[in-house]
């Protein structure tokens, strides 16, 4: 039997994919272990190796298109099998298959692969899709007893799989068809409390609202739909408040000058270069997850349940890639010099653009930095990304009339805004943390032991 | 102490039965290697050989297949032998007894003789004892039609069952997981049994049901812990008996929560999760399936020295969690 390739998991909540690029095509000879597509998840590419050494036939994963995870996208005969195209000769395939091991040599007498796991041919259930016609046993007899035909119903379950809980909700919608459908109309203001939580417009109002052949349309990819959900998940869930203080950087500047002079120089294949050139937004990771392990409390991710104490500071880094955005995390901030934490963070950074980091790299973490300084921004609030239970936003280092003891003095200033989970961290220990923050920065000799 | 809250290991479960047994009847003795004044391989037996003598307490050669026929004879001509094979491997030796003579000689004397004999079988892997010493073969003595074949996987049912056993006019092979042997558990106090070919829910739920055998039931329970915590609601049925298996049992618990994972220790290919899945799938029950039944077994090898790989031959928590976590949220 060909192997069949499948649209593997390689991401932890994973439920689609795209495949950006085929590296085989329809009829290639491919071995096994070869590259045989780049995965795009929501936040990632990954190159997928073939499962198998052989013929690669029946491609119908398409690139750039939502593809649910098992989704079988291609077959890899090996070079004695007989390969069979699929769905144009489904309908002319006989009911019985082909009795006895010898199988001709004609396409016309071989069951498509697909057709092979569980689909009885006589129940009329093929049709042009190699995945149509999966159900579970449960399926097939609930919508048996509720007098569906299963091939009405939408699978849910892997594969396409049809598994019980689609045929409750074929039933419960077939009751409710003639109830009267939800008004399209502009939403009134809500009457009580108890009203149901208003939707967002839908794609047709919204387009309503513009001329057409005013705009494009532009499908959003994985990451704009992963980050779309997040944040609305992250908004409407989590009880967000914001801090913000001002700190004085001209120490911090100074001390950065003077590490940075001091880098031993390294030979590499494109000459010689300094071992490390920090940044200030280095320092601003050093400092936060030194300020969490001051302020331990804080150091916490919101569980029902339970706080979730960490014990180590992992410090999440919005980077701004093309398309969107992804935060990897520098694990043990607390634990690692600004060297290290910096040259990791060019490391992470320049993957992260490359849409090469592993998910391991990205997913967790127990707070995250965010910094649009370097586009001016004098202040701003981010958005906390769970499991954290903090996000700093970091504003632009610029110089500032500032008032000391009566007199006016020109200080470099960055203003800071810490966003709190209000669940996990209360005002005033959302206050400490800031306040430690900003001693780190303002003594920034602190972040050196 | 209060006779309902006493905790006995199950090493230590199987020996009172045996001293139970041997007081209510004096047909009663045991036979096996290192049994007597070494206390056996694993310290079952213990002191037993100092309470009863040497007479009901017999350390046999080491010739298992010597051993295993003694058994039988004596069990034919009227006695009630427990025989110990050392390691459950040691059953290669002794097969001719077993399954040519004790397991046949009901059918083929016409029902004139029973063979009331038991087997002890120190089976399975973890204690870094290699391949001949760490395998899980009670799937090859479940094929026997004449046998019984059971699993006890607590202390209690250990000792119920082994009781049982005595009482069973043919013969019964018990599988005793080594790695259980420390294992502690309430065990009444005097004379009871356990049913042999009754199955147990261990643990009821709704999503899915975990058939386990032996160790596997602990590891299922304790991978049923974390699921609970995740809104994973796990039903562990504990088959206690291979051989007469309690299909219905099974067949009542699939059709309650529609998926089926099987999680047993010996190798995956032909063991008994491939009975379970088969009969689910024969019987009423496969109109209830939502998911693909799944089978967690040991992996196709013999078990290997090294402690990493011998633990990683055999299915532990973590794996029960993440194949009982794919089935109920439907990724397989």
């Amino acid at each position: 039997m060909p192997t069949e390739v499948i649209l593997p998991k390689v991401d932890m909540d994973m439920a689609t994919g795209q495949i950006s690029r085929w590296f085989a095509e329809e009829g290639a000879h491919v071995k096994k272990g070869d590259v045989l597509f780049e995965i795009e998840t929501d936040k990632a590419a990954m190159e997928i190796d073939a499962p198998a050494s052989g013929t690669l036939r029946n491609v119908t994963g398409k690139e750039r298109v939502d593809i649910p995870v098992g989704e079988p996208v291609a077959w890899i005969y090996a070079d004695d099998e007989v390969y069979a195209p699929i769905s144009p000769l489904v309908g002319e395939m006989p009911a019985k298959p082909t009795e006895g091991g010898a199988v001709p040599p004609t396409s016309h007498s071989v069951a498509p692969p697909s057709a092979l796991p569980g689909i009885s041919p006589t129940r009329g259930e093929i049709s042009q899709s190699p995945t149509v016609g999966r159900a579970t046993p449960l399926a097939r007899r609930l919508a048996r007893e509720a007098g569906l035909s299963i091939a009405d119903v939408k699978g849910s379950g892997p594969r396409g799989r049809v598994v019980r809980a689609d045929v409750e909700a074929a039933v419960a919608a077939k009751g409710a068809g003639t109830a009267p459908q939800p008004a399209a109309e502009i939403p009134v203001e809500a009457p009580s409390a108890s009203a149901p939580a208003p939707k967002p417009m839908s794609d047709d109002q919204v387009l309503k609202l513009f001329a057409e052949g005013s705009y494009e349309l532009v499908p959003h990819d994985n990451m704009r739909k992963t980050i779309a959900r997040r944040l609305v998940e992250a908004k409407s869930t989590i009880p967000h408040f914001y801090l913000t203080l001002d700190c004085e950087l001209d120490a911090l500047l100074a001390l950065r000058t003077q590490l940075n002079a001091a880098a031993p120089v390294r030979k590499t294949d494109k000459g010689e270069a300094p071992a490390y050139k920090l940044s200030v937004n280095d320092m601003v990771i050093k400092a936060m997850a030194m300020a969490l392990m001051a302020v331990p409390d804080a150091n916490a991710s919101w569980t029902d349940s339970a706080m979730v104490k960490h014990k180590h500071a992992d410090v999440g880094v919005a980077v701004s890639i093309p398309g969107g955005l992804i935060t990897p995390i520098i694990r043990h901030a607390d634990e690692k010099t600004l060297s290290v934490i910096s040259n990791e963070m060019k490391d992470l950074a320049s993957r992260a653009r490359s849409r090469k980091l592993k998910p391991e790299e990205y997913q967790g973490g127990t707070t995250a930095v965010s910094n649009l300084g370097m586009f001016g921004i004098k202040d701003f609030a981010a958005v906390i990304n769970p499991p954290h239970a903090t996000i700093l936003a970091v504003g632009a280092g610029e110089e500032r009339a500032v008032v000391k003891k009566g007199e006016i003095k020109i200080a470099t200033v960055m203003s800071v805004t810490l966003s709190t989970d209000h669940r996990a961290v209360d005002g005033a220990l959302g206050a400490e943390l800031l306040g430690a923050f900003k001693r780190l920065i303002e003594n920034p000799m602190g972040m050196l032991l | 102490m209060d006779a309902a809250v006493r905790e006995l290991s199950y090493a230590q479960a199987i020996q009172e039965a045996m001293a139970i047994a041997m007081d209510m009847d004096e047909r009663v003795f045991l036979m096996g290697e290192d049994i007597g004044v070494y206390g056996g391989a694993f310290q079952v037996t213990g002191d037993l050989v100092e309470r009863y003598g040497t007479d009901r307490v017999i350390d046999t050669p080491i010739s298992e297949l010597g051993g295993a026929g003694v058994a039988v004879g004596a069990a034919v001509t009227g006695m009630r032998p427990i025989f110990e094979f050392q390691f459950s491997d040691f059953a290669t030796l002794g097969m001719e007894q077993i399954v040519n003579q004790a397991a046949k000689m009901r059918f083929m004397l016409g029902g004139e003789v029973s063979v009331p004999v038991v087997m002890r079988f120190p089976a399975g892997s973890g204690t870094g004892a290699a391949a001949q010493h760490s395998q899980s073969l009670e799937a090859w003595l479940g094929h026997v039609p004449g046998l019984k074949v059971i699993q006890p996987a607590t202390p209690h049912d250990a000792k119920g069952m082994l009781l049982a056993a005595v009482a069973d006019p043919d013969p019964v092979m018990i599988f005793e997981h080594k790695l259980l042997y420390k294992m502690k558990g309430h065990v009444p106090e005097g004379h009871y049994t356990v049913p042999i070919g009754k199955a147990e829910i261990r643990r009821e739920g709704r999503d899915l049901t975990i058939v386990a055998t032996s160790i596997m039931v602990q590891k299922a329970l304790d991978a049923a812990a974390v699921l609970e915590g995740e809104g994973i609601d796990i039903e562990v049925v504990d088959l206690r008996t291979i051989r007469p298996l309690d299909r219905q049992a099974v067949i009542d618990s699939v059709k309650k929560t529609s998926r089926l994972l099987c999680v047993y220790e010996a190798v995956k290919t032909l063991g008994i999760g491939a009975e379970v899945s088969a009969l689910v799938a024969e019987s009423e029950a496969f109109d209830y399936l939502d998911a693909p039944i799944v089978r967690l077994g040991g992996a196709e090898t013999p078990i290997p020295y090294n402690p990493d790989l011998e633990k990683a031959t055999v299915p532990q928590v973590p794996d029960i969690i993440a194949a009982a976590r794919d089935l109920v949220k439907g990724v397989r």
